[in-house]
């Protein structure tokens, strides 16, 4: 039998990806989004629902970043409202191992999966520095070198917790020094799924030992099939079988009716993506210097990007550009070769759409990502709220069925159980 | 007069039906709200998304969860209620609570245990802090203007810069402002401090007869809270006759005046309460499926006849209890 694929709905997110400006776009905010994009992905069998998560609005030259969607509501109390409103489909929430706390968190979570019968899944993610502390007690307290320390920590005593089943605990860790009765009984999984999204070796390591899946970042062929060997690579030291840990990569699509109406679609799409101010702004990323004189219409900056990677001009992100000289020097050579503007050059070199084509041909395409182990499925990411996946659910997914490659109703009752995992 | 009516659940259930069942009662009735007790250390589910999880399958009743301000980080409280507010459509409050129990914080650590003092000093900040947030958006902060291609105008968002003894909160929250502007903030006031310090909406108070109601609300008054709604709590173990009533109630103590009788009978107790001035009664029933049932299937109708109680057609919390619209303390306000 060929692998099944593992699919997931991710609710239109803060960033540039979702448009906004389109007269189809919904709100950002009201349950009935959520409530539609979650009927949706059920519809479709997907395997869970995912909503991330940032503990601050980002700022970008000091000031608040307002070209792209602003604001979200909390996690675990959309996802929880879900799941009065579905009932086989997985709640997934991003959250914060530095701003929480585990017996609060290791609660929250366990009601979560009392109250979907066995739906619940935590993306666990570590801070962009002390930006966000700003909102919280301890202020930025956690050295970024400790990040996954606390993480892993975290995670265990979590477990822990859970495994308590109402019992007592006493949890004593370089992070932690908790001990008492846990309040929730053992909940439908047992353990909520766990998901791990970063990207270094610390954050690597981290998903070995500790995770159930990983979104991953990593959705070129080549570069996904070298980061899935490197992560299944790293279980073996950890006791884990290969399949006990899921690679799903977030990947967006464009279906059209032939090749040449997808592509002309999925350039439309990049266009609205990038406005002219939303060019400079994601110019900036990289140049980490303000370019705000520049005409987005114009060339490139001629000076050199700022290297300070302290004081970057974007807070509340996490870094996307590990060296930003050698970046710069190929944006550069594109738009010479191809006489870009700057608004052009960001429209090809940031966020395209990872799949575009028709329905068979993308179904094609995913198919062969999980079929030559670049990843286990798909965490899709549309961009418009809330009916971007429609045409997925409607046309892509009777193919992947037909392929035999994506179940045809659900296995199970809970996350756990849908994914294949023990 | 009228009164308002709001039933106070303690059930530790983790079976979703039961709470959906129990609520959808109690607003079928026409029950003002509920309020979710809560404690870190019972053992029982989250009040907040207990009661966001039944938010999509109720209409009219408010949804007041208990949620504790010690070691709990305000900015989390902020945006947890706010939220619970988008997907009720503007029908959330919240119950603060404090904790003073050592075995509570060893299950927080981090932090050596306070006065109670000090603790409520903590709760008055984390409800400024609440607040702030949940004004820090404008209304019309979402803009989504395609010339400009901006979506927020950032000048309608605001840090709240809060500094406390406890805890600093730069702000914006991340979550617009909530459909209610300020949902329902409600408190247990057993002392006369908390009516004070604490920026609440509504008391729940335990008086044991009409006349320490009285005094109570008078008291209320006099501390220049006027516009705050005073309720009297009273827990409640409901039967056909009052012999049954009375054996079901046994030995039950509590911080509130204990009632066991018939459904006649505490319409009877209710009538004679209400000229002490209180706004509302809170019914903790004794029982969370027993008396629950009475009182939305007998008191209620027993009420609503003697004219102590006529169910709000207003879909908001705020506008049911009368509270005036909240106004945004940032309108007007220099950019963030
Ligand atoms: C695909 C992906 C999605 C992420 N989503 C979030 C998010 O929603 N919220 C957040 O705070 N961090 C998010 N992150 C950041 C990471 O979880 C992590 O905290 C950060 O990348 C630093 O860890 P690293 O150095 O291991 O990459 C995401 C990262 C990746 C790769």
């Amino acid at each position: 039998m060929p692998k099944q694929i593992i699919l997931a709905a991710h609710f239109p997110g803060v960033n540039n990806t979702t448009v906004w400006s389109d007269p189809r776009a919904g709100s950002q905010i009201d349950f009935g989004s959520f409530e539609y994009l979650a009927r949706t992905a059920e519809r479709g069998l997907f395997d869970f629902f995912f909503l991330a998560e940032g503990l601050r609005l980002r700022e970008q030259r000091g000031l608040i970043h307002d070209l792209d969607v602003v604001g979200r509501p909390d996690t675990l109390t959309v996802l929880t409202a879900l799941a009065a409103v579905t009932t086989h489909l997985g709640l997934a929430g991003t959250l914060n191992a530095t701003y929480h706390e585990p017996y609060e968190l290791a609660r929250q979570l366990a009601t979560l999966d009392h109250l979907s019968g066995g739906r619940a899944a935590w993306n666990v993610v570590t801070s962009p520095g002390a930006f966000f502390g700003e909102n919280f007690r301890r202020g930025g307290f956690l050295d970024h070198a400790d990040r996954y320390v606390r993480a892993g920590e975290f995670i265990q005593a979590a477990r822990t917790l859970w495994d308590s089943d109402g019992g007592d605990f006493h949890i004593q860790s370089s992070q932690f020094d908790i001990k008492g009765r846990f309040g929730v009984p053992r909940s439908p999984q047992g353990h909520p799924v766990i998901l791990q999204a970063g990207d270094s070796d610390g954050g690597r390591e981290l998903a070995a030992r500790h995770s159930d899946a990983i979104f991953s970042r990593h959705h070129q062929l080549a570069d996904a099939q070298e980061f899935y060997r490197d992560v299944k690579g790293r279980l073996a030291s950890y006791g884990r079988l290969p399949d006990s840990l899921k690679i799903i990569p977030g990947v967006s699509y464009v279906l059209g009716d032939s090749d040449a109406d997808a592509q002309e679609k999925a350039h439309h799409i990049r266009r609205q993506q990038v406005s002219p101010q939303t060019a400079i702004l994601l110019l900036e990323q990289l140049w980490n210097r303000d370019l705000s004189a520049y005409d987005p219409e114009g060339p490139l900056p001629s000076a050199d990007p700022l290297l300070d990677e302290d004081e970057t001009i974007v807070k509340g992100r996490a870094g996307m550009y590990p060296d930003r000289l050698k970046t710069a020097a190929e944006w550069r050579a594109r738009a010479e070769a191809k006489n870009l503007s700057i608004r052009d050059l960001i429209i090809e070199v940031t966020g395209r759409q990872n799949f575009i084509g028709t329905a068979s041909s993308v179904a094609a395409s995913l198919n062969e990502y999980v079929q030559t182990d670049a990843c286990d499925g798909f965490i899709l990411v549309p961009h418009l709220t809330p009916a971007g996946l429609d045409d997925f659910v409607d046309q892509v997914v009777p193919l992947l069925q037909e392929r035999g490659v994506f179940r045809t109703s659900y296995e199970a009752t809970t996350l756990r159980g849908n994914l294949g995992l023990a | 007069m009228t009164l308002h009516v709001a039933v106070a659940l303690t059930g530790s259930s983790f079976d979703a039906s039961r709470w959906v069942d129990q609520i959808r009662r109690a607003d079928e009735a026409g029950i003002d709200f509920a309020t979710f007790d809560d404690t870190f250390g019972r053992s029982g589910p989250d009040a907040v998304l207990v009661a966001s999880r039944v938010a999509p399958l109720t209409r009219s009743i408010g949804l007041v969860p208990v949620a504790t301000t010690t070691r709990t980080e305000p900015f989390h409280l902020s945006t947890a209620l706010a939220t619970l507010d988008h997907v009720s459509h503007g029908r959330a409050g919240w119950q603060v609570r404090i904790s003073a129990d050592p075995a509570e914080a060893e299950l927080l650590g981090r932090r050596a245990p306070l006065g109670v003092d000090d603790l409520i000093s903590e709760a008055a900040d984390a409800v400024e802090v609440v607040r702030r947030l949940w004004d820090s958006w404008q209304d019309d902060a979402i803009i989504k203007d395609v010339p400009t291609g901006r979506y927020i105008d950032r000048d309608r968002l605001h840090y709240i810069d809060f500094t406390g003894e406890h805890f600093t909160v730069k702000g914006p929250s991340i979550v617009p402002r909530p459909p209610q502007g300020q949902p329902v903030i409600a408190a247990l006031a057993h002392a006369a401090q908390i009516w004070d310090r604490l920026d609440v909406d509504v008391y729940f108070t335990t008086p044991s007869d009409v006349d320490s109601a009285a005094t109570i609300v008078r008291q209320i008054r006099a501390h220049g809270r006027t516009d705050k709604l005073v309720f009297a709590d009273l827990v409640v173990f409901l039967a056909g006759d009052q012999e049954t009533a009375i054996r079901r109630r046994a030995a039950t103590t509590s911080d509130a005046a204990v009632f066991a009788g018939t459904p006649e009978q505490l319409a009877g107790l209710i009538a004679g309460w209400e000229p002490s001035g209180i706004s509302g009664i809170r019914l903790r029933p004794g029982d969370d499926e027993h008396d629950l049932t009475a009182i939305t299937r007998d008191l209620i109708p027993l009420l609503r006849e003697r004219g102590l109680f006529t169910p709000s057609a207003e879909p908001d919390l705020r506008t049911r209890l009368g509270l005036p619209a909240a106004v945004n303390r940032y309108e007007g306000a220099a950019r963030a």
